[in-house]
């Protein structure tokens, strides 16, 4: 169909409203100047951000979060999805969605509540673990949605003809079934690192002293006011994620 | 099966009911009950909580974040649309092409995106210092920390929310209607409001649900481009959580809130079915 001028037009303008400010963001990190007048290109804010220890270690911090979350929630989703696909549980499917719509704000304090209950009975405190588990708890329905997705196009047929064929019910998932899903798994995967890596608003209420994520730190510094070191985190995340997103999609062509 | 099944459900089962079902029955409970007098919950068992919601000093709050999560929504269809024709109209390979640009931004950390309007609107921020050299303005123009900017912190956010549901709907109407309108007399302005439109009402139910329940929740973008003076129900919940410590108090805007989501995403399955989302 042929396209219209106008529409043309309008569509430049909100990719343009989409993307010049993440581009305007990551060209003034290049900057000299601190202030948002271009005065010649360096490398200032970078070496700055290297020399930063604490990043270093909240970076660290979250990678570690978003691994261990990943691979959690990755396996736990996958199984949740082919256990519902074999047969519905309205209980667990609608609990899990609704966790998807709940406000990031109000699994945060209803978390924190709850560690903080338990917590009284149990000399254990706020940190790592509980950020990693808070995370495996939210990103499972990701991974469920995406995987899900996968498997409503899978052809239950196949599975019952292994099973025909003598194998049992865990060979006909494993040899049958997961190979299939292999595509979605990691796009599931994807995912969950993603929302992992992102996330400030539930970590913020169950991090405990030593457990201070990326996330964490980047909004602590947006708060203080103009800051170029900023900018180049937000550059070296974004290039980061554009990286991980197009190694992600070669490898589902391959 | 059912072994294999059981035992396939039983991780997602216990963390869906350990740290998503109890803590939001703790919340539940708390609504009930009296903050003491070091911040934490005692009884009696009472609807106080409730009550306060309705107290103007909150209902301001809640009124806003009603009306500015409903002027994002409204801002979100209005580009979301025409953008969401335009790639419907693209040829196979461009559509996807289109697509990723709409999905790019929201591959980075939400954060990230926040800061880049902070960037942009602050007053020493990249719009006021062009016009300032440019000598349209003198004095920087307040555009960071108002209302204003959180509308669009929150249009920029959810923008692809919107895209989305509406893509996949235009991309499924039928061509042929659209062109017997057009054999048939129709201009183009009269096919998109007699047959386009009416035909993507569930897209646009969709795509309204799906970017106000988040605008609804918005925690991050209120707080870091609205300062002080805008914030929204989110601001709020974490206020009472942290430096009120009214925990009940809390717990019961928690509620109210979730309780909003759920007529919504229920009103929006009653009418289009689970095909919606």
């Amino acid at each position: 169909m042929k396209q219209s001028r106008f529409l043309g037009l309008f569509a430049a303008l909100v990719y343009a409203f989409l993307h010049v400010p993440l581009l305007l963001l990551c060209a003034f990190s290049f900057n000299s100047s601190k202030f948002t007048v271009w005065e010649g290109f360096s490398l200032e804010w970078y070496r700055q951000m290297f020399a930063d220890t604490q990043l270093a270690e909240a970076a660290w911090n979250s990678l570690v979060i978003a691994l261990a979350s990943t691979v959690l929630s990755t396996i736990i989703g996958t199984l949740c999805a082919y256990g519902l696909w074999k047969r519905g549980s309205k209980w667990l499917s609608g609990s899990l969605y609704l966790s998807l719509v709940t406000p990031e704000i109000v699994t945060g304090i209803s978390m924190l509540a709850f560690f903080q209950w338990v917590f009284r009975y149990w000399q254990v405190q706020l940190g790592m673990h509980t950020v990693i588990l808070a995370h495996v708890a939210f990103s499972i329905a990701y991974v469920l949605l995406v995987v899900m997705a996968r498997l409503r196009t899978a052809e239950p047929a196949l599975e019952e003809a292994a099973l025909d064929l003598g194998a049992n019910e865990w060979q006909a998932f494993k040899l049958v079934t997961l190979p299939m899903l292999k595509p979605g798994i990691a796009a599931a995967a994807l995912l969950a690192f993603t929302v992992s890596f992102d996330d400030y608003v539930i970590t913020a209420m169950v991090a405990g002293v030593d457990s201070e994520t990326l996330p964490m730190v980047l909004y602590a510094m947006a708060r203080r006011g103009a800051n170029p070191v900023v900018s180049a985190i937000s550059t070296v995340i974004f290039l980061g994620f554009g990286a991980l997103i197009l190694i992600s999609d070669r490898m589902q062509k391959a | 099966m059912n072994r294999l099944r059981t035992i396939f459900l039983a991780p997602s089962a216990a963390f869906t009911v350990i740290l998503f079902l109890i803590p939001l029955s703790i919340i539940v409970a708390y609504s009930f009950l009296t903050r003491g007098v070091y911040g934490g919950v005692v009884g009696p068992w009472t609807l106080e909580n409730y009550q306060r919601l309705f107290d103007p000093l909150y209902g301001i709050i809640l009124w806003r974040s009603l009306v500015m999560s409903t002027l994002a929504t409204i801002l979100c269809l209005v580009i979301a649309f025409p953008l969401a024709l335009f790639i419907a109209r693209a040829s196979d390979r461009a559509k996807g092409i289109y697509l990723y640009l709409v999905i790019l931004p929201f591959w980075t950390s939400f954060l990230v995106r926040t800061y880049a309007w902070m960037f942009l609107l602050r007053d020493t921020g990249f719009i006021n210092t062009i016009l300032t050299s440019l000598h349209i303005i003198r004095e920087p123009l307040p555009l960071l920390y108002n209302e204003t900017a959180v509308v669009v912190g929150l249009v920029y956010g959810y923008l692809p929310f919107a895209v989305l549901p509406l893509f996949s709907n235009l991309d499924r109407l039928d061509k042929n209607l659209l062109e017997s309108a057009a054999d048939l007399g129709a201009t183009p302005w009269q096919t998109l409001y007699k047959v386009i439109i009416p035909l993507c009402a569930p897209g646009l139910r969709a795509a309204g649900v799906l970017v106000f329940i988040p605008c609804l929740g918005a925690y991050l973008t209120p707080d870091l481009l609205g300062g002080g003076k805008s914030i929204m129900i989110g601001n709020l919940i974490q206020n009472q959580f942290t430096t009120a410590r009214d925990w009940p108090f809390g717990s019961a805007i928690s509620l109210a809130l979730m309780a909003l989501v759920m007529v919504l995403l229920v009103s929006l399955l009653r009418q289009d079915g689970e095909e919606a989302l």
